[in-house]
C-alpha cells in the first residue's frame, strides 16, 4: 500500500492553490467577455443612432436623402406583421398544445409531432424564407405581402409558442382538472374553462416572447421578396411591406455609398431595440405577476 | 344549479320538454367532445405538414437543378458563377465559407462559453449569477441583424488597424461576432448540464483534498460531458444556418479560398442573394436556390440530431 506522501502534497499545495485562483480569475473574465461586448454593442449604436432619432424619423416615411427619411412605414408593416403573426400562432401553437398535454396518448403519433416541433425548432430561418417563397408568395400568388410574411414568421416561432404552452398546461394541477370532472363538466369543457385560464400567463408570456422573435427576424423576409425600394405605408395584410430588421439590413450595406444610412441603421436599431426590451419586460411582468403557483 | 337554470330560463316549458331540450343539450356535448380532438389533432399535424412541404419543395426543386447540373460537378466544382452565359455551378466555395466561418464562431463561442458556464455553475456566488445570467440572456435576445451591423460598422475596422490586408467585406469579423452571438447559448446550455451534476459529487471530491478547479476539471466536466458536447453541436447548427450577420460583413464575392482576410460567401448568405436579386422562376439560378437550400437543411439537421442523440446516449444518470 502506497502512503501519501505528505511532503509532496505541501510542495505542491502552492502550485495547485495557485492555478485554482488561477483559473477562477480566466473565467470570470470570460463571463465579463460577453457582456464587455454587449455595453460597447450598445454603446456604439447608440453614439452612432441617437442623436438621428426625433419626431420626424419616427413619422417620415422612407427616402433615398438620409435628411428626410423616416421609419414610420417600417413601424406600421412591423404592426401589420404582427397582427398576423400572433393570431396565427397563438391558435397554431396552444392548439398542438392542448392536443399533446391533453388528449394524446404517450405514443408513437405523440412523439413523433414532438421530434418533429423540435426538430423544425433548429432549421435555418433562411430555409423558413425559402418555403414562404415557394408555398405562400408563389405557389398561392399571394407575393411578398404581409400576408404571406407574417405566414412564414408563424411558422417559424411556432416552436417557441407551443412548447411555452406545453409547460404551462403541465403546470396546472391535476387537482384543479378533478375537482371540474367531479362537477360533471366534460373534457373539452374542463380543458376550456378550467385548465386554459390556469395556464393563460405562461402561453401569453410564451407568444410575446415568440412575437418579439418575429419582429426581430430579417432572413426569411428578404428572402421573400421585400425588395430594396421605398415602399409605401401599407395599409392591411395583402399590401408589400416592410419592417424595422430589413430597413436595417438595407441601409447597413447601402452605408458604403452614403455614409449617412449607417447612422439611420443605427437609430433605426435602437427604436428596435426599445420595442423589444419592452415587449420582454411586458412577459417578465406577465409572467411574474400572474403566475400562481399551486 | 343546473337545474334550476334551466327552470328560470325555461318557465313556461312543461318537464317533458325540459327532458327533450337536456337530452339535446347533452348530444351536442357529445358532439363537440368527439369534434375536438380531432380538430385539435389537425392542428398538431400542421407542424408535420411543415416540415414536410419544407422537405418536399427542397427535393422536387433540387431534382430540377440536378437535370441541369451534374451532381458531381456540383459538390466537386470549385468554381461558383451563377450568372451570365457560362453559369458555372460548383458549390464548394460556399461550403468553404460556411464551414470556415463557423470554425472561427466555435473557436470563440467554446472556450469563453464553457469558461462562462464553470463560472456560472462553480465559482460565482448565488449573488453574482442572478445580476450575470440576465445580462448574458439579453445578449442571446439581440436580433442577428443589429450584430452583423456591429460586425460591419465596428468589428471590421477594429480588426483592420491590426491587418492591414484586412478587406472591407471580409469572413474573419462576421465569425467572430457570430462566436459572440452563440457565447450565451453554450453557455446556459452547459451550466444547465453542470448545475444538474449532484453536489454529493462535488463535496466527495472537496473532502478528498481537490481544489475548485480539480473538482470542476475532473468531476463535474466530465460527468457533465454529454450536456456540454451537446451545446457545442446546437451552436455549430446555429452557426451554419446563420444568415444576415455574414451575409452584411462578408460580401457576396465566391472566392474559394481559404484566407480568412477575404469575402466569402457561406450557403445562407448566397440565398439571400439569389432570391433578393429576383430570380425568375425555372432557370438554372432558381433551382440553385433550393439545391444550396437542400444542402443547408441537410448539414443544420444532422447536426441537430446529432445533438439529440449524445445527449439522450450519453446522458449519466444520478
Amino acid at each position: 500500500m502506497k502512503y501519501i506522501d505528505s511532503e509532496q502534497v505541501h510542495k505542491k499545495m502552492g502550485s495547485r492553490l495557485l492555478a485554482n485562483s488561477l483559473a477562477k480569475t480566466i473565467f470570470f473574465l470570460a463571463t465579463l467577455f460577453g457582456l464587455v461586448v454587449l455595453i460597447v454593442l450598445i454603446y456604439r449604436v447608440l453614439a452612432d443612432g441617437l442623436s438621428w432619432i426625433n419626431m420626424d424619423f419616427l413619422m417620415n416615411r422612407l427616402s433615398t436623402d438620409p435628411e428626410k427619411a423616416g421609419i414610420w412605414g417600417a413601424i406600421v408593416g412591423t404592426f401589420w406583421l404582427m397582427l398576423v403573426v400572433a393570431p396565427v400562432t397563438m391558435v397554431l401553437g396552444v392548439g398542438t398544445a392542448i392536443y399533446l398535454e391533453e388528449y394524446a396518448a404517450k405514443g408513437r403519433i405523440s412523439s413523433f409531432i414532438k421530434t418533429n416541433i423540435s426538430n423544425l425548432a433548429g432549421v435555418p430561418s433562411v430555409v423558413f424564407g425559402i418555403l414562404g417563397l415557394t408555398v405562400f408568395a408563389r405557389a398561392l400568388d399571394l407575393g411578398s405581402v404581409v400576408l404571406a410574411g407574417g405566414l412564414t414568421m408563424a411558422l417559424l416561432v411556432l416552436p417557441v409558442v407551443v412548447v411555452a404552452s406545453q409547460e404551462a398546461i403541465r403546470a396546472v394541477p391535476q387537482f384543479l382538472r378533478e375537482a371540474s370532472y367531479g362537477m360533471g363538466a366534460t373534457k373539452w369543457q374542463t380543458i376550456k374553462n378550467v385548465v386554459l385560464p390556469a395556464a393563460l400567463p405562461g402561453i401569453l408570456t410564451g407568444l410575446i416572447l415568440a412575437l418579439s422573435r418575429a419582429i426581430g427576424e430579417t432572413a426569411p423576409l428578404v428572402v421573400i421578396g421585400i425588395p430594396a425600394l421605398l415602399i409605401p405605408v401599407p395599409d392591411g395584410i395583402f399590401d408589400k411591406f416592410t419592417i424595422l430588421p430589413v430597413q436595417i439590413y438595407y441601409w447597413t450595406i447601402d452605408s458604403a455609398l452614403v455614409a449617412e444610412y449607417a447612422n439611420l441603421a443605427a437609430a433605426t436599431i435602437v427604436i428596435l431595440l426599445i420595442v423589444l426590451f419592452a415587449m420582454n419586460s411586458i412577459a417578465i411582468l406577465i409572467r411574474n405577476k400572474f403566475q400562481k403557483r399551486y | 344549479m343546473a337545474r334550476s337554470a334551466v327552470q328560470h330560463d325555461n318557465k313556461k316549458l312543461n318537464v317533458s320538454e325540459i327532458i327533450q331540450q337536456k337530452k339535446k343539450s347533452r348530444s351536442v356535448n357529445n358532439y363537440t367532445e368527439k369534434l375536438i380532438p380531432k380538430i385539435l389533432f389537425g392542428i398538431a399535424a400542421i407542424s408535420v405538414f411543415t416540415t414536410i412541404g419544407i422537405v418536399l419543395t427542397l427535393i422536387t426543386e433540387t431534382i430540377a437543378f440536378f437535370k441541369d447540373v451534374p451532381f458531381i460537378d456540383f459538390f466537386t466544382g470549385t468554381e461558383l458563377k451563377p450568372l451570365g452565359e457560362n453559369a458555372v455551378f460548383g458549390v464548394l466555395p460556399l461550403l468553404t465559407g460556411t464551414i470556415i466561418s463557423t470554425l472561427i464562431a466555435m473557436l470563440v463561442a467554446i472556450p469563453v462559453g464553457l469558461m462562462t458556464a464553470i463560472f456560472l455553475s462553480e465559482y460565482a456566488s448565488e449573488k453574482t449569477r442572478k445580476v450575470l445570467k440576465p445580462l448574458l440572456e439579453i445578449l442571446a435576445g439581440i436580433p442577428t441583424i443589429v450584430y452583423g451591423f456591429f460586425a460591419f460598422t465596428f468589428v471590421t475596422p477594429l480588426l483592420s488597424s491590426f491587418i492591414p490586408d484586412l478587406e472591407p467585406t471580409n469572413i474573419l469579423s462576421p465569425g467572430i461576432v457570430m462566436g459572440i452571438m452563440i457565447i450565451p447559448m453554450v453557455a446556459s446550455l452547459s451550466e444547465d448540464a453542470m448545475s444538474s451534476v449532484p453536489n454529493a459529487m462535488r463535496e466527495g471530491a472537496l473532502a478528498l483534498g481537490a481544489t475548485k478547479l480539480e473538482v470542476t476539471w475532473k468531476v463535474v466536466v466530465p460527468a457533465a460531458i454529454s450536456g456540454i458536447i451537446a451545446s457545442f453541436v446546437l451552436g455549430i447548427s446555429r452557426a451554419i444556418g446563420e444568415t444576415m450577420i455574414v451575409t452584411i460583413a462578408s460580401g457576396s464575392s465566391k472566392n474559394f479560398t481559404f484566407d480568412v482576410t477575404q469575402s466569402m460567401q457561406t450557403m445562407t448568405a448566397y440565398i439571400v442573394e439569389v432570391t433578393g436579386g429576383e430570380a425568375a422562376a425555372g432557370t438554372t439560378l432558381y433551382y440553385s436556390l433550393y439545391a444550396v437550400a437542400m444542402t443547408l437543411f441537410v448539414f443544420t439537421l444532422i447536426m441537430n440530431l446529432l445533438a439529440q442523440y449524445i445527449s439522450r446516449k450519453f446522458r449519466e444518470e444520478y
